[in-house]
């Protein structure tokens, strides 16, 4: 009988380099995903017109079946990462564009007019005014977007060995080993709880300026 | 020299917030637009650090149109004051004073230095420095607004209200502090309130808005109270414009009368004598500071109890005080008479109600006669 933390040769990875492939997979597309989801955010902010259609274009991309997804893009990118870490991304946009406009938004509008009236140019009023004080926002995105990820990334499995520690339900079926799949949920569980515990941890080092609860003056 | 010549601005949904205003804007002093809501002061105010671009006419900043420097550049160059403090609400206390000397490239040392250097000016304790605008009150977060708005030494102050989220005893502080800083600095301040008395307090020169962003009157405030325009003017200044008026005129001609006031240890001879020149006496400590009022046949020589005078009400400072302060002093005392003291406390004399009203009358003639002069009359 194998250990627990024994994985058959088929997955070509032990069990922390299954772990280290699959927060690879997780986190690099939730990266993307937000380095298009700040440009895009603001085109929202400052055309107001166009954060309605955007918002339905990522609603309708989240709506699309990952296997869809891979249909097309094995054409492209064969069975490789590549084509798990795309829909990954393009799913991320759904929450991480309002996120990112709310917290813009939420700027107090005296607050814009001050730095307006001392002479901000527009990008370093973006850079230095509206995006810091987004991030508490941004960073509640980041969170769902990336627990999402890190579960989503098992369904990679579909396209042959890309599901990271997904591999591992497949692999569980196959050789009749249960201990598998339930070491894949495990593990797939407390990444995600990890993940978004360091999230956290990033929100209160970049945010010393929030009022913290019970904090005394 | 601001100018600002006849400026119209129609905001594109048509609203014409401000219509054909002209205001030569002093040097040094500070100008406050008043007005109710809506009636285009913030308008105004923005149109000079073109926050907002006018529609017609032009402003002109000592002598050049303000469209002729880069409006970063002008902006820089102007202190911008707003409610609520419009604090940067992620940064420090102290590098949010220090805005706009790193934006205009001063090194980070040198900027939070000048920026301590403000912190003191404007009355900010120094273990502030390190905190964030949400571990501030409402008081010093203003306070923190005033500061960055002064930190790269701009010639031209604007204030958009600054004080008005304030509670009123707090606002007084401020006000107070302002016009201390001012007598420091000798800025070039627009101020907007839509707050006749912070108007009348704080302006060397008040412009009254009406409702359509139209020009009602530009005087000293003085002047506004002695002699409102127009009906809109004189609605606006309220109800009590010719008791806040004698805010204006000095307290340093009364005739103060010596006579009654006697100390708490004098005899019978000197009660007796005093009693003579008034209905009630006030008596004194030791030192010559005012204890209370009371009819000379309740007092008893050597013998006075501190606990049955009357109440003396708030003295006024002749030469310091107005007459409003005197007349406030009067009516405040339960025997029609005010007590003047000096500096330091001791009374000096004290002035009936009747007396007051001469000199205020005296004081209004003056001014007749001032203005008939001006007018050629
Ligand atoms: N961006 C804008 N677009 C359209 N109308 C505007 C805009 N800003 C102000 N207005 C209108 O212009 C008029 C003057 O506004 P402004 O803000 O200058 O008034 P205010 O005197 O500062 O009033 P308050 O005392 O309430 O602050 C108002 O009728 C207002 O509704
Ligand atoms: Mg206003």
């Amino acid at each position: 009988m194998s250990g627990f933390f024994d994985l058959p040769s088929d997955l070509q990875h032990s069990y922390a380099g299954l772990i280290g492939l699959h927060l690879r997979e997780a986190l690099l597309p939730v990266l993307a995903g937000l380095l298009v989801s700040l440009p895009i955010a603001q085109l929202c902010v400052r055309f107001r017109w166009i954060y309605p259609p955007v918002l339905g274009i990522t609603t309708v991309l989240y709506a699309i079946p990952s296997l869809a997804f891979f249909v097309v893009l094995i054409d492209y990118f064969g069975q490789s990462e590549t084509t798990v870490m795309i829909p990954l991304a393009l799913y991320s946009l759904v929450v991480l564009v309002p996120a990112i406009v709310d917290g813009v938004r939420s700027v107090p509008p005296e607050t814009l007019a001050a730095a307006q009236a001392m002479g901000f140019g527009a990008v370093r009023r973006y850079f230095q005014v509206q995006l810091p004080i987004a991030v508490p926002a941004i960073i509640a995105g980041l969170r769902v977007a990336t627990v999402s990820s890190i579960s989503l990334v098992s369904v990679g499995m579909l396209i042959g060995n890309q599901g990271a520690l997904g591999n591992m339900l497949y692999d569980a079926q196959t050789y009749h080993r249960p201990a598998l799949a339930v070491n894949s949920v495990l593990t797939i569980a407390v990444l995600g709880i990890l993940a978004d515990a360091a999230l956290v941890l990033v929100r209160l080092l970049l945010t010393p300026w929030m009022p913290r609860k019970g904090a005394t003056r | 020299m601001i100018r600002i010549d006849s400026v119209t601005k129609r905001y594109p949904d048509g609203t014409v917030a401000v219509d054909r205003l002209s205001l030569d804007i002093p040097d040094r002093a500070i100008t406050v637009l008043v007005g109710p809501s809506g009636c285009g002061k913030t308008t105004t105010l923005r149109m000079i650090n073109r926050m907002v671009e006018p529609s017609e006419g032009s402003i002109l900043l000592d002598g050049r149109d303000i469209r002729q420097q880069p409006v970063n550049t002008l902006r820089r160059s102007m202190g911008y004051v707003i409610q609520n403090a419009g604090l940067f609400q992620h940064r420090t206390i102290l590098d949010n004073i220090a805005t706009v000397p790193r934006l205009l490239g001063w090194t980070k040392q040198r900027a939070r230095a000048r920026a301590a250097e403000l912190m003191e000016r404007v009355g900010l304790d120094s273990a502030l420095a390190k905190r964030y605008p949400y571990q501030l009150s409402g008081g010093q977060q203003q306070r923190v607004g005033v500061a960055r708005a002064l930190a790269a030494d701009p010639p031209v102050l604007l204030m958009d209200e600054p004080f008005s989220a304030v509670d009123p005893v707090v606002r007084k502080g401020l006000q107070d502090e302002l016009l201390r800083i001012q007598d420091e600095l000798g800025k070039t301040i627009v101020f907007v309130t839509h707050d006749i008395d912070e108007a009348i307090k704080l302006g060397t020169k008040v412009a009254v808005l009406r409702t359509g962003g139209r020009l009602a009157q530009f005087a000293p405030p003085a002047e506004l109270l002695s002699a409102p325009a127009d009906p809109f003017v004189e609605d606006f200044l309220g109800a009590d414009r010719g008791i806040r008026r004698l805010s204006f005129f000095p307290s340093t001609g009364l005739e103060l009368q010596t006579g009654p006031v006697v100390p708490i240890d004098a005899d019978a001879g000197k009660l007796a004598a005093r009693a003579a020149t008034a209905p009630y006496l006030l008596v004194t400590d030791l030192d010559g500071r005012p204890l209370g009022w009371s009819e000379p046949d309740r007092l008893t020589a050597g013998a006075i109890d501190r606990e049955r005078l009357l109440d003396h009400g708030r003295p006024f400072v002749p030469g310091t005080d107005s007459l409003r302060t005197a007349l406030d002093g009067a009516v405040l005392s339960p025997t029609g008479w005010a007590v003047a003291v000096d500096g330091e406390g001791r009374a000096v004399g004290v002035v009936s109600q009747q007396v007051i009203g001469e000199a205020i009358r005296a004081a209004h003639g003056e001014v007749a006669e001032h203005a008939d002069a001006k007018a050629g009359r």
